[in-house]
């Protein structure tokens, strides 16, 4: 990977890698974000999703990032805490469905 | 003739020590007041250039975006925009950037190139980052976005002249007062722009920043223990034990100080003053009842000096992230945690503390729920009727009785507290579900100078509010219960005959119910400035000259007066009662209107009129009446 790389081109994934919600990952799992806010918008209305996606996006949470799951929440393993590319960010499961990450590296 | 003044705003993300490099600018000179119409705190300073130019800094609230969702961030994009109603325009903004973070800022940064308003990008924390092994190209970072750069420190004043000769720099430069450099091209970004901007940020990341080579692993080492799922509640329920002692004990002295200085005012002011109308109004309303608020700032301080301290240190996300399951269960958000918390010692603070919630429903919840939290001023009045009606025994062998009503009071507060916000989000906002997003910033050491000025700041604006709100309050109530005077020849006590006596007496049979005898009800009115006066009420009422230091003798007179059952019912009523005016006042004034402190008053009262006749009738039936 170059040095200055910081998130790896998409390409050079296979596509052996496993996608799945972040609201199902795991602590330790590790991945790169392959789309937000698309599928899971059930139980929402179309506004309201579609607001969900801009939060996310603008916090971070963007195709290609880097996203490593850290801490969760005693009851119910909720919320979760990920590392997001250089930052910490603190989100419920429910919000975490509209994220798919691409597993690079499962606990 | 010195060169005119100009106009500065700082934006920038939230945690980025933007408010640290305003203090580093500005020193001393601030003014913090609100935004006319809404209740953003509007924070100002001034700082002199070398050129002896006067130059207003306008510290904008911190957001990731110019899209803005809460009524903070709404301040900032039309502040920024120069649409904000009774502002007049920035004529620069100094964007201010935690240089160990840049990614998200970039973005925010392309956002403010599309206003066209003339910047100066100040990449804060560049000490942390030159630590960590962290390396921008800053002259070709500056030419990318077209905005000059400097780097700081603001927590040791570090680069603070340079900001200060760039922002010169840039204002003499201005084409005209609050003019743009080009055309004002922004608007909402939709998702697909947000994407867009995020490779545009992550393009300039890869050209003009290299990673860190020693990235921060401290965060991370002590997040392992703080956010432990059994280690982490454990040490947070610990904090909160810490800070609760703190609050209840450490505060003693200094309120006892408070009393005795505003009771030797008082005396001073008595005898200077002829006897008489003038004496009574200011002795026992204006001095008596500030005093009765100003007391509690001595708990207010240590609860806002543990606050402060747990967010600089950048633990306040945690414990949002903690507690968040817990609350959410109720339908409160993780950030109602702290106002909560704040209520138990006073619940104005605790209102005004709800600010940092963006979400309108979760706010407004918080806020409705806030007063149920027992407040400092309800001790008290626990205190005297524990005294007067509970036993001094213990139970199970170590468990004091009094002890023991006394955390049954607070758990039926927080209890119901949990169960109203359940039922309003099931009721009234259902499927309305705020997303938990937030940022958990690397932790820092708490700069004291700023912990000290943020502290004094919030003693300031407590007391002015306090002043505000309650003074003319004090003289209605003080107004009730002073007039008219008794007839000649009168035998009961002087209130009696008051406005306050005769209302009371009016609204006996309604209080019959829960078992309330009429002396009760009269003290229920002026105990509406602050719950604590109800004591001193019903010292007028029994003929207790000065009851707080007489409570013996008053809870005597008590005892031999009320059943068990009445004792009780009047507990109840305490538990649930909008028994303070000031907490109304207060509600209107961050809520802007008058709908939410009515509901407020109507569900508070409906509640302790049930519980306190549920009480007071189980207890007769039991044989206490």
């Amino acid at each position: 990977m170059d040095e200055l790389s910081i998130h790896p081109m998409s390409a050079t994934l296979g596509a052996a890698f496993r996608e799945a919600p972040l609201s199902q990952a795991r602590l330790g799992d590790r991945g790169i974000i392959a789309a937000v806010g698309a599928p899971a918008a059930q139980g929402r209305g179309g506004l309201a999703a579609e607001e969900l996606e801009r939060r996310l996006l603008e916090l971070g949470f963007v195709e290609g990032a880097e996203i490593e799951m850290i801490h969760q929440g005693a009851l119910g393993g909720d919320p979760i805490a990920v590392r997001l590319d250089d930052m910490r960010v603190a989100l419920r499961r429910r919000d975490a469905a509209e994220i798919i990450i691409r597993l690079t590296g499962e606990a | 003739m010195a060169p005119a003044t100009a106009r500065i705003a700082l934006v920038g993300n939230p945690n980025s020590g933007k408010t640290a490099l305003f203090n580093a600018l500005t020193g001393s000179r601030q003014k913090v007041a609100n935004y006319a119409g809404v209740t953003v705190e509007r924070k100002e300073g001034t700082i002199t250039t070398a050129s002896g130019r006067t130059v207003s800094v306008l510290d904008l609230p911190g957001a990731y975006s110019l899209r803005a969702r809460s009524p903070d961030e709404a301040v900032t994009r039309d502040a920024v925009l120069g649409q904000l109603k009774g502002e007049t325009p920035p004529d620069l903004v100094v964007c201010v950037a935690d240089a160990t973070n840049l990614r998200l800022v970039l973005r925010l940064i392309l956002e403010l190139r599309q206003v066209g308003r003339p910047m100066v990008l100040a990449l804060n924390m560049y000490d942390i980052a030159e630590r960590q092994g962290l390396r921008i190209d800053i002259e070709g970072l500056a030419a990318a976005i077209g905005a000059p750069i400097v780097t700081t420190v603001a927590t040791r004043r570090r680069g603070v002249e340079d900001l200060v000769a760039q922002i010169e720099a840039k204002v003499e430069a201005l084409a005209g007062a609050g003019a743009l450099e080009g055309s004002n091209t922004w608007h909402e970004p939709s998702p697909a722009e947000i994407r867009q901007a995020h490779a545009e940020a992550q393009r300039l990341m890869k050209a003009y920043v290299r990673p860190a080579e020693r990235p921060d692993t401290l965060t991370g080492r002590i997040d392992a223990v703080l956010l432990h799922p059994v280690a982490g509640l454990a040490i947070l329920l610990s904090l909160l034990f810490v800070m609760f002692q703190a609050v209840f004990a450490w505060a003693g002295p200094l309120m006892d100080g408070i009393e005795g200085g505003l009771g030797a005012l008082g005396g001073l002011v008595a005898a200077a003053l002829p006897d008489g109308l003038m004496e009574s109004l200011i002795v026992d309303g204006l001095i008596a009842g500030v005093g009765s608020v100003l007391v509690f700032l001595p708990q207010i301080l240590i609860l806002f000096l543990f606050i402060i301290l747990l967010e600089d240190f950048g633990y306040m996300a945690r414990a949002a992230f903690l507690m968040d399951r817990i609350m959410g269960g109720a339908g409160l958000h993780g950030r109602a945690f702290i106002p909560l918390l704040s209520s138990f010692a006073c619940a104005i603070p605790g209102i005004m503390a709800t600010r940092v919630i963006d979400s309108r429903r979760d706010r407004l919840t918080t806020i409705m729920v806030a007063p149920l939290m027992a407040c400092s001023a309800r001790i008290p009045v626990y205190t005297l009727i524990i005294a007067a009606f509970i036993p001094n025994q213990t139970v199970w062998g170590v468990v004091s009785l009094q002890g023991l009503v006394m955390s049954g009071l607070y758990t039926a507060g927080i209890a119901s507290a949990l169960v109203i916000s359940f039922i309003a989000r099931r009721l009234f906002w259902r499927g309305q579900v705020e997303p938990f997003l937030m940022e958990l910033p690397t932790y820092k050491t708490p700069d004291p100078k700023s912990v000290l000025s943020n502290l004094w700041q919030r003693a300031a604006i407590f007391i002015s509010r306090a002043g505000r709100i309650i003074l003319p309050l004090m003289v209605l109530i003080w107004t009730l219960a002073t007039f008219p005077y008794p007839p000649e020849g009168a035998t009961g006590p002087a209130i009696d005959y008051s406005f306050a006596g005769q209302l009371g007496h009016l609204l006996h049979p309604l209080f019959a119910p829960i078992g309330f005898n009429w002396q009760m009800t009269v003290a229920l009115i002026p105990g509406m400035a602050a719950r604590e006066v109800a004591v001193g009420a019903l010292g007028t009422v029994y003929a207790v000259a000065d009851a707080e230091a007489q409570a013996g003798t008053l809870a005597g007179a008590l005892s031999a007066d009320w059943s068990l059952a009445m004792g009780l019912a009047f507990l109840t009523w305490y538990v649930f009662a909008p028994q303070c005016a000031p907490t109304l006042a207060v509600v209107k004034r961050e809520t802007n209107s008058w709908l939410w402190p009515a509901v407020m008053f109507a569900y508070m009262v409906t509640l302790a009129y049930l519980a306190a006749m549920g009480v007071y009738h189980g207890a007769v039936a039991l044989g206490w009446g």
